[in-house]
């Protein structure tokens, strides 16, 4: 049998990407499809008084206007459930607004030029409310939740961090601050409905098909069976399409009432609001250590925001439970129910904002105590889980930052900030740590053999432009027997086997697991001579007990070099270096794209990120890719991703991790700490921009 | 975007008299435009297209001038040999705009014309002088970081983004038009932009319906030129502060001659003249560099998020003269 899973294989959907052939929901051939707009509110807190949508109406080529006052009934709002992206999600149902750019009517015409038109024209007069937008300011809205997100405890203690804190050789007590962030995927939230007889379909850019069918049936109560969801291509999630947004309601509503297809598009500039965002931080984290470096107490605290609209808590502390050995302890997330946009996962909710606090105060310690920030970190790495006591499935730390080291030359690294000047540039060196929890969920994989040599792969699974399409394949084949090409791989709709879709990176894990036992089950049966033409399988996977027994994450080490403007503060990447252990690879280039595409949006949280919040409006002010800056070509040099051979037998029968987040984890952190160490500038308050950097400089 | 008419312009005296139409505007490369129309901060009812009108060509005049069509992309415009070696500058600040598509479709006139990137006056929810004259400055106590710290007004701070008009500050490019009340004219750079005061609307002192044709760029003054430009990413970001200098010294290494011209700070393309004048003289030098930067700030007022610019700007002036004054003491 011929190794082809971890083969760096190209993706296999990727010619048809590249010539068009693959169909995005906006793009899906419809029968005469009609286009709907959606107006947005611009208060963000209040109701609506008056709705005048008589110039809508007029407009030549109008078919459909709906505001609170007539749209359809819908299943209303349930506060809390098991999957939160099932819940139903009434669109235009009340004339309370809850945050500024909320739905408030939908236009449906001939065109979608004529749409936008007529929703431009809307007028709506609002009874403005006093909202509370400000994180920092929340008064009694700040809360204290039990839970985060994930179901973890919000807090944690063990020992005394107060009095480590007074009898440490050295402290840090700081306080760091991550700004609002937007997804912007390239494809914007986009669906195109249509109704065959009493069957609705919805092609929509969704990453959970399974949680989305239930979502859009219920809202529109209608039985599940008489519901297909389609998403076989989407143009980015990154977490800002695990729920369900209006576009997809109101087209099938819209399309039901006109009886022809409907196809609803965010704009840009409304995906700001309407969607998702990551909520701002704020993070105290306090560590005391000896003089050799032993930490004696690692406090985390954070406070982010929540909507009122919504249950929302980023667990922006819960891994730096795990990550370094100290005998006092304290993490605490906190929450601030704000009338803001709802806040929601974003590539590594927690970790990603949380590392960029926590990791930077490390390289602070280093600093006080005059040590090498790696030999730090070797310090400190706990035998088990610091505050579980269960050991890790496997943790590879140590391996990183030490092959890390190597590879980029760290010794070479002059610890005096502001030492190595090379022309106009200070250049500086940083690292920092990653660590990403590793989840399993439940799913299910069908295969078939559609002749003697080839097979049909069948998951409601979604690839998000992760690579999920080819490394299906790859365990397909490998497993089966047969060449790459022999697979097909039909993923995206709601009819395919049950899978927990793509999110929290167990994707690739917890459904390449299930189609692991499925193609094993049909081998087995093979082998007996059954089939083969027409054989099939059903395979599963679901997290067994050790998840319980053993804590499983993934890790990784990041080295950056940059250069900072001596004369103006501008901080440009030069080179930067992961080295992760992520269990089993998959497919080793679409692992390291992956990898480098979270590092590159490390590096973006670290310079170049943020969603400034007016906070006079409640409403976000970049709304659009030439304001709201993510790394362009010329910010990103020279990247590279390496990844340890590592088999986690706890995790899952594939002996992988996800590694769609693990990248981000912690990668802002290293450039953070790269600037340090270039130009003394301690920037606490990402990004890290001109303005920020140049009181450090003399 | 509101419905429009639509039509090909076939020459220079057809696109100028159907302007006449009303809401009429001309359209070029479309970058700007037909954005601020998705969002309906632009409404014209009717478009006229001048991107085919035979303006296209960059070419010398007998009295040394290069004359530069309104249509000249910024690609061409950058890469035209005539370019680089006199006016170097120019060069310069035009590939430090926009990215390379944008640049391959914007057009001399257009970029001369280009609207703030304010995002007040972006967002037609919010008040804005600009886009509706008396409704009030959202920018002023908002999120300010881009804007302008010379030349605002209490009604309008919003920053002239471009940055080839910049360097045409510096350069005392001449505008030449076609129609307007007087059938056509030459309007001095420096006479060609307005301070916003309390009609922040009105941003040239073009008339309606008048046509640039082309840019006129008087033979360079001696000295050695470059353009500087501070920015949050290494492309595709406006600037910060962008710093448009010459500098020409003596054998004595004494200031003779100095052009310096700012973007990012002004509320239009921002000529320094005091700091010019006050370097003639002067030993070059960081104490004759930093003074002139003081005093091509001396006016600035912060706003909260831009208050960086102003030390920001001072330190670039400083530091680009600087390197001018390297560069010609190596040769
Ligand atoms: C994302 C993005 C980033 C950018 N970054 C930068 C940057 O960093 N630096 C920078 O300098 N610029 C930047 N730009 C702006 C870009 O330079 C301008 O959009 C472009 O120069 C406008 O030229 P155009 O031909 O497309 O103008 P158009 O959009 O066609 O027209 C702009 C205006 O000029 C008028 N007009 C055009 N030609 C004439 C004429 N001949 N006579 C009279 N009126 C005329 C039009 O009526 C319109 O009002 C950026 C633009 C975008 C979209």
């Amino acid at each position: 049998m011929a190794t082809v899973i971890g083969m760096p294989i190209d993706r296999i959907d990727g010619p048809a990407k590249v010539t068009g052939k693959a169909i995005y929901a906006a793009d899906v051939g419809a029968d005469k499809p009609v286009f709907g707009a959606i107006a947005t509110a611009t208060i963000a807190y209040g109701s609506i008084k008056s709705i005048d949508a008589s110039e809508a109406r007029r407009q030549p080529g109008v078919l459909l206007v709906w505001t609170h006052e007539n749209a359809p009934a819908q299943a209303p709002w349930v506060p809390k459930a098991e999957d939160p992206f099932a819940r139903p999600k009434p669109q235009l149902d009340s004339k309370k607004i809850q945050y500024y750019g909320q739905p408030v009517a939908l236009v449906v015409a001939t065109t979608f030029e004529a749409a936008r038109e007529a929703a431009a024209l809307i007028d709506v007069t609002y009874e403005k409310g006093e909202g509370v937008f400000d994180l920092e300011n929340a008064g009694k809205d700040t809360k204290t939740p039990k839970q985060d997100n994930v179901g973890k405890p919000a807090a944690s203690k063990v020992g005394d961090v107060d009095m480590a804190m007074r009898t440490g050789f050295v402290s840090v007590d700081e306080t760091y601050k991550t700004p609002y962030q937007n997804h912007n995927q390239m494809e914007p939230h986009a669906s195109t409905a249509i109704w065959d007889g009493d069957k609705l379909t919805v092609h929509c850019a969704v990453q959970l098909v399974e949680s989305a069918h239930a979502c859009i049936a219920t809202t529109l109560k209608l039985p599940p069976e008489k519901v297909e969801i389609v998403a076989e291509f989407i143009g980015g999630g990154f977490g800002g399409k695990l729920p369900v947004y209006g576009d997809a309601i109101l087209a099938g509503l819209a399309a039901r009432e006109l009886k022809r297809p409907v196809r609803v598009v965010l704009t840009r500039q409304q995906m700001a609001h309407v969607t998702t965002h990551r909520g701002a931080s704020v993070q105290r984290v306090r560590l005391a250590a000896q003089r050799d470096g032993t930490l004696t107490a690692i406090a985390h605290e954070s406070l982010a925001q929540t909507a009122r609209a919504d249950d929302f808590v980023e667990p922006i502390v819960a891994s730096t439970r795990s990550l370094y050995a100290a005998p006092n302890r304290f993490t605490q997330q906190r929450t601030a129910v704000l009338d803001l946009p709802i806040p929601g996962s974003m590539r590594a909710p927690g970790e990603a904002i949380g590392l960029l606090a926590l990791e930077q105060a490390i390289d602070e310690l280093a600093v006080k105590l005059d040590m090498d920030p790696i030999a730090l970190r070797l310090k400190n790495e706990p035998k088990d889980d610091p505050e579980k006591h269960i050991p890790f499935s496997t943790r590879n730390l140590v391996a990183c930052l030490q092959q890390g080291a190597d590879r980029f030359g760290w010794n070479k690294r002059n610890p005096k900030p502001g030492a190595n000047r090379q022309g106009q540039w200070l250049v500086g060196m940083g690292v920092a740590a990653a660590i990403r929890g590793n989840f399993l969920r439940k799913a299910e994989a069908k295969v078939t053999m559609t002749s003697a040599k080839t097979a049909t792969v069948e998951m409601d699974m979604t690839d998000i432009g992760t690579g999920s399409y080819t490394i299906f394949a790859q365990i397909a084949a490998e497993t089966l027997d047969i060449p790459v090409e022999a697979v097909t791989v039909k993923l995206g709709h709601s009819s395919y086997p049950d899978t927990p879709g793509s999110g929290g990176s167990f994707g690739a894990s917890s459904c390449g697991a299930a189609l692991l036992d499925a193609c094993q089950k049909l081998k087995a049966r093979l082998d007996k001579g059954e089939g083969p033409q027409g054989l099939t399988a059903m395979g599963k996977a679901a997290p067994g007990d050790d998840y319980k027994k053993y804590a499983q994450f993934a890790y990784g080490a990041h080295f950056a070099e940059v250069g900072v403007d001596a004369d103006t503060g501008e901080v440009r990447l030069r080179r930067m270096l992961g080295v992760f252990d992520a269990g089993r690879i998959l497919n080793a280039k679409t692992a390291r794209s992956q990898l480098i595409g979270g590092m590159i949006w490390g590096v973006s949280s670290a310079l170049y990120e943020e969603q400034p919040l007016d906070l006079r409006f409640g409403s976000f002010m970049s709304v659009d890719l030439a304001n709201y800056h993510v790394p362009v070509h010329a910010d990103i040099p020279s990247v590279e991703a390496a990844t340890l051979k590592e088999f986690d037998r706890h995790a899952n029968a594939l002996g992988s991790k996800g590694v769609g987040e693990l990248g981000i984890c912690g990668a802002g952190a290293a450039v953070a700490n790269a600037v340090y160490n270039a130009c003394g500038a301690r920037v606490r308050e990402y990004p890290i921009t001109v303005d920020k950097i140049l009181p450090a400089l003399s | 975007m509101k419905a429009f008419t639509f039509e090909r312009a076939t020459d220079v005296d057809a696109a100028v008299a159907s302007s006449a139409k009303p809401g009429a505007r001309f359209i070029a490369g479309g970058t700007n435009l037909l954005d601020l129309m998705k969002v309906e901060v632009e409404k014209p009812a009717h478009l006229i297209d001048i991107s085919r009108l035979p303006l296209r060509d960059i070419a010398e005049t007998p009295e040394g001038d290069l004359t530069v069509g309104a249509l000249v992309s910024n690609t061409d415009l950058a890469a035209h040999p005539k370019v680089r070696e006199r006016y170097p500058m120019l060069a310069r600040a035009v590939v430090n705009g926009a990215s390379a598509q944008l640049r391959n479709q914007a057009t001399t006139g257009g970029n001369l014309l280009q609207r703030t990137r304010c995002p007040y006056f972006y967002d037609v929810a919010k008040s804005c002088n600009k886009r509706t004259p008396g409704a009030g400055c959202s920018a002023l106590q908002g999120i300010n970081r881009m804007t302008a710290v010379l030349g605002g007004s209490d009604a309008c701070i919003a920053a002239h983004p471009s940055d080839m008009a910049v360097a045409l500050m510096a350069l005392e490019a001449t505008i030449e038009t076609k129609g307007g009340s007087k059938g056509g004219r030459k309007i001095a750079i420096a006479d060609f932009y307005r301070l916003p005061g309390d009609t922040p609307h009105r941003e040239t002192n073009l008339e309606p319906g008048e046509l640039i044709v082309s840019v006129a760029l008087p033979p360079p003054p001696a000295g050695q030129q470059t353009y500087r430009k501070v920015r949050d990413r290494a492309s595709y970001a406006f600037a910060l502060v962008s710093v448009a200098a010459i500098l020409d010294l003596d054998a004595d290494k004494r200031v003779r001659g100095a052009r310096l011209a700012l973007g990012g700070v002004g509320t239009m393309p921002w000529r320094a003249l005091d700091a010019e004048k006050g370097m003639v003289g002067a030993e070059a030098g960081d104490k004759a560099f930093a003074a002139a930067g003081a005093v091509a700030m001396a006016g600035a007022r912060g706003r909260g998020g831009n208050d960086f610019k102003i030390p920001l700007a001072k330190r670039v002036v400083a530091r680009t003269f600087a390197g001018l004054a390297t560069s010609i003491s190596k040769g």
